[in-house]
């Protein structure tokens, strides 16, 4: 009897295509594992793998934040210079004349702070020129790009800065969680969290809806320049956090940090779905392509491939991918 | 009490005014019409009733309260829904977010559960008898299913002032029948309507109260039972109504220009036979599901048959390909104006004359000037209403674009017209100089396929065909009765002619 009553028009609970479409990488990734398990003996170890993510975790985090304003239906190119641009303003606020700073003297403990907001300013200049006076997304934030880089080099007059006394900065790059590098965490965590707010939540719904049609989602109640200031504005912190990690690993901010990363970060979005056009693609997706990204590197690196090819290798590696996954998932990319 | 009042209001976009001083007012749980020519300003007023567009000046009142802040879009969500005129689907997400987009959690908590809103919309869906998956993407979907899940989604808010933007010119007859039930329940559990529509029996049979509009002024309002349609007729045009008696045109020449043999397209329709004659203008007639769209679309190239064969004057068409139909004669108004029917940001002048732009001009260059010339052309002859051949189309009213599309497709002097529900959205008075311009078209030697479920359309026709469920069921010459061509429509009755 109970029978009776349920619904009958509900569609049967199935394989949702969605589903399959974050899925389109999986196989790319699992010829990987086998071409490296191929080219290097030490490729297949844990410790092998882990350093992958590791690698790949600062990129990881400039493509969590450029997949979300990408679904929300903007672009911005200017998180490059902001992964080098953050961290080096707290060092160069922080640090003494001696060490390339500015003698300001503020206290170590706010290299980290500072480092943030400087990247809620570049988001919040950026949704303010791009929401409010209307400016063309592409060549704002190429603009912002080459703004900020420049303030990069005119503050250190083009020097790297390092300091081993400012552990504010330091500690998310280098530190170990429970035996794993803290970057990993921050990295896997940071997904998670996003991708069950992308899936479950209104608010991270909503993202997709501006993204798919804006004036439809304005007259649902989105409030779609709102949001999308606030992704704009996430997306900079996330550089810039990954820039703060990228000195804790590496040991200083170079005059070049983040250079070059943008086509990285659009080809690890794209590989895994994300739409130029806004409002199509998954998180999940886009960390299978940083993933990818990553191991493709870590290959080309364990065969010896000529230092001088890699960039050649790679490039083309990652068009191969994106017509493979363009192939594999049956959608057009656009 | 009133649901909702409006006094004073004033809307200009550059130099239009779009409403001069206007006033409604909807008294609580009547259904209240607002009519008016294309352009009147009806949809402007719609904007600045639901909140997404700011009056330069009046006020609005619901229910005694001042409208929320403009920047409050969750505060007019409980005021008002509304089913726009221009579609607020959005194509990447799944019909069912679509229904519930921005209330997805159903159980009021944080977190969404996909499997509940799924079920959910399935239940939504059938009641209106959409048969679509909800899981499916909105971009899927069909025009009048796109309209019948907007219909759902205002009207299952739970809100009590409704707001229906001509819901009625992409649907079918039993889905406008389906809608009124709805509609009338509703009612009777205290809902207020603002209905705007073209077909006015509609007005007739589910209003209690009207509102004119005309050139952007308020010009009545009155009970319903106290008017007669031609009265009605009479305060939108500003005119006497003058029965036209559409121009005779000659008897059909006896070459045929579209010949169609063995066409069959998977699920929409399979074996069509058609020939139509130069001069000679055919109906095709069908329900929604019928597949009559599809066969149109079929033969200006927006799809592709699985089987058969298109000709046009003789010569095969290229199957799928719209340039090959076009430089075949062919010239067509589709039936999603907004996907295929103009380039919105580009002047009217530039979208009527898109497929002549190689007339216009020596060695690839286009003439503004000429161009402007066949534009105001066409501005008189269809009656578009607006400031001029440069606007852009983006900023007409809907029954306007629909114009546009209309001057587009008889710009090029095709030897085959194919129009797919040619007068969706066009005023009663504009409706007579679109099917004046057909006829027109036809005398001066085009063949016309008319795919419409609009009687008013179908009734100039010389012959017409009526499709059921994928092959024709019926075909009527001339001078059919209305009952005997909706019974066939309908898959009621038995077809008369042949
Ligand atoms: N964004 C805009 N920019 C410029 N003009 C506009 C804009 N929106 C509307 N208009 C003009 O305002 C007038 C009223 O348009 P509106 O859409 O309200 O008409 P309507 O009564 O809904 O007509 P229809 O029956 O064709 O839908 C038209 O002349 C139109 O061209
Ligand atoms: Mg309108």
């Amino acid at each position: 009897m109970s029978d009776v009553s349920a619904p009958v028009v509900a569609a049967r609970p199935r394989l949702q295509v969605a589903k399959l479409r974050d899925l389109a990488l999986l196989p790319a990734i699992v010829v990987l594992l086998v071409v490296g398990f191929i080219a290097s003996p030490i490729f297949l170890t844990g410790g092998n793998l882990l350093n992958v993510v590791q690698q790949q975790s600062e990129l990881g985090l400039v493509v969590l934040g450029e997949a979300l304003v990408l679904i929300v239906g903007k672009m911005d190119l200017s998180l490059e210079s902001t992964l080098g641009f953050a961290p080096a303003l707290a060092m160069v606020l922080v640090l003494p004349t001696s060490e390339h700073g500015l003698g300001l003297g503020l206290p170590q403990w706010t290299a980290l702070p500072v480092c943030l907001l400087a990247g809620v300013l570049i988001g919040a200049i950026n949704a303010f020129l791009v929401l409010r006076l209307q400016l063309s997304g592409f060549i704002i934030t190429l603009g912002m790009l080459i703004t900020i880089r420049g303030v990069q080099q005119g503050l250190t007059v083009g020097q790297s800065l390092a300091s081993p006394n400012m552990p504010s900065l330091y500690y998310l790059g280098s530190a170990v969680w429970f035996g794993v590098n803290a970057s990993i965490w921050i990295f896997l965590l940071l997904f998670v969290i996003a991708i069950v707010f992308m899936g479950y939540f209104r608010h991270g719904r909503s993202l997709y809806a501006i993204g798919g049609n804006e004036a439809a989602a304005k007259a649902a109640g989105i409030r779609s320049t709102r949001v999308t200031a606030i992704v704009l504005i996430l997306a900079s912190v996330l550089a810039a956090l990954a820039g703060a990690m990228m000195v804790g690993h590496y040991g200083s901010v170079t005059a070049s940090q983040g250079s070059g990363w943008i086509f990285n970060a659009f080809a690890a979005a794209v590989l895994g779905g994300v739409s130029l056009n806004g409002g199509k693609g998954t998180l999940f997706g886009a960390m299978c392509g940083v993933l990818m990204l990553g191991l493709v590197q870590n290959i080309l690196t364990l065969a010896h491939v000529n230092v001088y090819w890699i960039g050649a290798i790679n490039g083309a590696i990652i068009i191969g991918a994106l017509v493979l996954a363009r192939l594999t998932s049956g959608k057009a990319q656009d | 009490m009133n649901a909702v009042e409006a006094s004073n209001i004033t809307k200009r976009f550059g130099q239009t005014v779009a409403l001069n001083d206007v006033r409604i007012t909807v008294a609580d749980g009547e259904t209240h019409a607002l009519v008016g020519r294309n352009g009147a300003g009806k949809s402007t007023l719609v904007s600045m009733l639901t909140g997404l567009n700011r009056p330069d000046s009046g006020q609005i009142t619901f229910r005694g309260e001042p409208a929320p802040s403009l920047s409050d879009r969750q505060a007019w969500r409980t005021k008002v829904a509304c089913v726009y005129q221009k579609s607020t689907i959005i194509p990447t997400l799944t019909v069912a977010e679509n229904l519930f987009i921005n209330r997805q959690s159903l159980d009021g908590g944080p977190v969404i559960s996909w499997s509940r809103l799924r079920r959910t919309a399935g239940d939504l869906l059938s009641e209106y008898g959409v048969d679509v998956d909800p899981n499916a993407d909105a971009a899927a979907l069909t025009v009048e299913q796109r309209q019948l899940v907007e219909i759902a989604r205002a009207l299952s808010f739970g809100a009590k002032f409704i707001i229906l933007d001509e819901p009625t010119a992409q649907l079918d007859g039993p889905a406008i029948e389906r809608l009124f039930e709805r509609m009338r329940s509703l009612r009777a559990a205290g809902v207020t309507f603002l209905f705007i529509s073209h077909h006015l029996q509609e007005i007739f049979e589910i209003c209690q109260t009207v509102t004119v509009f005309r050139d952007a002024r308020h010009i009545l309002t009155s009970p319903v039972a106290d008017l007669s349609k031609d009265q009605l007729v009479e305060s939108m045009t500003g005119e006497a109504v003058g029965l036209g008696a559409g121009p005779s045109r000659p008897t059909p020449a006896p070459e045929s220009i579209l010949d169609i043999q063995g066409l069959s397209l998977d699920k929409h329709f399979s074996g069509i036979d058609l020939s139509v004659r130069k001069g000679e203008v055919v109906g095709i007639a069908g329900s929604g599901s019928s597949g009559k769209v599809e066969l149109g679309e079929v033969i200006v190239g927006l799809r592709k048959a699985d089987t058969g064969t298109v000709a046009v004057s003789g010569k095969a068409l290229k199957p799928g390909s719209v340039p090959a139909a076009l430089a075949g004669g062919v010239g067509f108004v589709p039936e999603d104006r907004h996907k295929e029917g103009f380039v919105p940001g580009m002047s009217i002048a530039e979208n009527a004359t898109f497929p002549i732009t190689r007339r216009l001009g020596r060695f690839g260059a286009v003439s503004g000037r000429r161009r402007a010339e066949v534009a105001e052309q066409m501005i008189g002859d269809l009656a578009i209403k607006t400031s001029g051949p440069e606007q852009d189309v983006a900023d007409l009213s809907g029954g306007n674009q629909q114009k546009v599309v209309m001057a587009r497709a008889l710009s090029g002097d095709p030897a085959l017209l194919v129009l797919m529900d040619p007068t969706a959205g066009v005023d009663v008075k504009s409706k007579e100089n679109l099917l004046d311009a057909v006829d027109r078209a036809a005398a001066a030697g085009a063949a016309v396929l008319v795919i419409s479920d609009e009687l008013d359309d179908l009734r100039p026709c010389d012959r017409v065909l009526v499709m059921f469920h994928g092959s024709v069921a019926g075909e009527f010459p001339a001078g059919w009765t209305d009952n005997e061509l909706v019974s066939v429509i309908e898959g009621i009755g038995e077809s008369s002619g042949e």
